[in-house]
């Protein structure tokens, strides 16, 4: 079994509560820094940790924090990403809803360290409940002297305030969700200026997601050096992995960076083999937005080495054999699945997303749904696929924001890998619904 | 009629606007939705948006074009129970499509629309962060994962029962969120 750090004694019935928590080392960290450290050296064993920001695009936090503009006479801010939207992601609910007080603990201290006296986490309003149960942990730490005026009778105070979104993916990324926190629709900013100068109310910000935030009590209490042995080179310290689909134990695994993927696909301790006996046909390892790979290429990398779960192991061969960590939604698919269905609703779910402020995106994403649907419902034509190819080449990286991107890139990715079955699908519309025939629709058991 | 939040509400958004910056106190905007769409009939009509709009000395357009913008607010009257089906990959991977259909069936509804008894509506939504225990529907503040038919007939009778509330019990020192639950009463 891998080590674990954010799910740290998550099997202790009661945990979820202040008393047990604080019971099993909980609250350390804040009682180590505000006591014995400065904000900076708080920052210092965050670098030294190499801890990456764990919401998708894998930034070092310790960079990102010093990045922040100390000099500015504004208030900083310390906003908590816990939109969690990215299809196939469920790892931040897991953890906020069995741990609740590690992200209120992260949140203490890494607030310390970037010197902000008012915090927010920025919950999807789906998940109302968890607000609440959110709330409820920080009253419990407001009543033992660890959140509120003088924190531990010292002159550090903070504000902790959990604030629900009303429904829409594109809060997840950082500057849209500043705009809604702001109380406004959800439309990513250009940038620059980043958020780390003018962030939430034009002010400096951190935005950070909810397992980097909780990764960061560790590291305070073991240093920045215990974590950065953890795991592999770059990709340092354990990550959580939501798996899900054709597998026999869908659930939420926190791994040491640098597991085989092959293990952890078949491995009892993690997702225990493929469904009813099937076999693997391809995975998207880390949320909708990153490319497809069939099982050939996720196993192992086109040079033939075996893949691990790492940043770079991962994205090895770019995105021509290769793919991202991104969230650490590890969605597997058998050999039961419709490659051309799947790609439909991810486009769909692109395109009902999309806030609808670019052209590319808005446009693009509406029209490769229609395109998708016409191939999947048996009217496609053999010019499709090129189209389908273009309008992604002409989204991605042409787009405020990275919507555009993460819906371009499962399209193109399930057009390279898996060309022949759009084909199929067009010469074959007659066969599409065929039970017998190897594409049948999705779920299909 | 305009309508106008209970005393406590209001009580609890003078709380509630203590948590922003003084001169930001749009950021109350989604929450205070929230406690609107709960407590006036389970979706905000153009007057609750007004009257939203007039409590935080807003335009009224400031807060139309917010609540357009996201999805968990209704714009018109739903049943009392709005059963909200992901649709995205990985549940459909687990039958989502299988069950919205099932729905559809059992209440003799179409997606979007409104059993004869007012009681259920049936809307599809995109991922709700419940991929492993797919597929999945939200009603209220409730999550009913792993759907089977089995599961979908046990938590339609236990709604119709009164068993299941759409709600999860509040913490007891949580003001801020009205449930679901709360707005028949
Ligand atoms: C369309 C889109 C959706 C995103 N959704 C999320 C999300 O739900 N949660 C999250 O933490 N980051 C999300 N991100 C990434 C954030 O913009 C940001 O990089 C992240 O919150 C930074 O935190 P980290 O450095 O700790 O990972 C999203 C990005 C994009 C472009
Ligand atoms: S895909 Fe249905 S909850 Fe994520």
């Amino acid at each position: 079994m891998s080590r674990k750090i954010l799910l740290e004694n998550g099997d202790i019935s009661g945990i979820d509560q202040f008393d047990i928590y604080r019971q099993h080392g909980g609250y350390q960290s804040v009682e180590k820094a505000i006591k014995t450290m400065t904000p900076l050296e708080v920052v210092d064993e965050v670098k030294k940790s190499g801890l990456r920001g764990r919401g998708g695009a894998g930034f070092s936090t310790g960079m990102k924090w010093s990045f922040l503009d100390r000099k500015s006479d504004k208030p900083r801010y310390l906003v908590c990403n816990a939109d969690e939207s990215e299809p196939g992601t469920f790892k931040d609910r897991y953890l906020m809803e069995k741990i609740p007080h590690r992200l209120i603990e992260g949140m203490i201290v890494s607030s310390y360290a970037l010197g902000a006296s008012r915090a927010y986490i920025y919950i999807r309003g789906e998940l109302m409940w968890l607000a609440k149960r959110l709330e409820n942990a920080i009253g419990e730490a407001k009543a033992h002297g660890l959140l509120g005026d003088n924190i531990l009778g010292s002159d550090y105070s903070l504000d902790l305030v959990v604030h629900p979104g009303g429904g829409a993916y594109i809060c997840g990324e950082e500057s849209a969700l500043l705009e809604s926190l702001e109380g406004k629709r959800g439309y990513p900013r250009l940038k620059p200026p980043f958020p780390a100068i003018s962030g939430l109310y034009g002010c400096p910000t951190v935005i950070n997601n909810v397992e980097s935030i909780a990764a960061v009590p560790w590291i305070v209490t073991h240093g920045g050096e215990e974590y950065s042995k953890i795991g592999i080179e770059k990709s340092s310290g354990t990550k959580l992995i939501s798996a899900s689909g054709h597998i026999n134990r869908p659930g939420v695994y926190e791994i040491e960076l640098g597991l085989p993927v092959e293990e952890f696909i078949y491995s009892d301790a993690y997702c225990g083999g493929i469904r009813n006996g099937r076999t693997l046909k391809a995975v998207v390892a880390g949320g909708s937005s990153v490319p497809i790979l069939p099982a050939e290429l996720i196993l192992r990398t086109a040079a033939g080495i075996p893949r691990l779960m790492t940043y770079e192991s991962l994205s090895d061969g770019g995105f021509q054999t290769g793919t991202m960590l991104g969230s650490g939604g590890f969605i597997v698919m058998d050999d039961t699945t419709c490659i051309v269905r799947n790609t439909w609703n991810f486009a769909r779910f692109y395109h009902h997303e999309s806030c609808g402020q670019c052209s590319p995106c808005r446009e693009g994403t509406g029209w490769m749904e229609k395109v998708l649907h016409r191939i999947e419902h048996g009217h496609g034509t053999p010019k499709d696929i090129d189209l389908l190819v273009d309008i992604a080449k002409k989204i991605e990286g042409k787009t405020i924001c990275a919507l555009g991107d993460a819906a371009a890139w499962p399209i193109a990715s399930a057009i390279r890998h898996f060309r022949h079955e759009f084909e199929y699908h067009i010469a074959h519309p007659d066969k599409i619904t065929d039970p017998d025939h190897v594409y049948q629709p999705m779920g299909t058991k | 009629m305009t309508p106008q939040f209970s005393s406590q509400t209001l009580s609890n958004i003078e709380i509630l606007k203590t948590r922003y910056p003084v001169e930001q106190s749009k950021s109350a905007l989604l929450p205070i939705l929230h406690m609107a769409q709960a407590e006036f009939g389970g979706y905000l009509s153009r007057e609750s948006m007004d009257y939203v709009a007039s409590l935080l000395n807003l335009q009224p357009i400031e807060v139309y074009e917010v609540a357009t913008f996201y999805t968990m607010f209704h714009l018109k009257p739903t049943g009392k129970y709005v059963l909200e089906v992901c649709r995205t990959g990985p549940c459909a991977l687990s039958g989502a499509e299988h069950i919205v259909d099932y729905l559809k069936q059992k209440l003799g509804v179409d997606l979007n629309q409104t059993t004869p008894d007012g009681l259920f509506t049936i809307k599809e939504v995109e991922c709700l962060a419940s991929c492993g225990s797919g597929p999945v529907l939200q009603v209220g503040e409730c999550y009913v994962e792993n759907l089977t038919d089995q599961r979908v007939d046990s938590m339609l009778a236990a709604l119709k029962s009164g068993e299941l509330s759409d709600n999860e019990p509040t913490p007891a020192h949580s003001i801020l969120f009205r449930t679901c639950g709360d707005k028949q009463s």
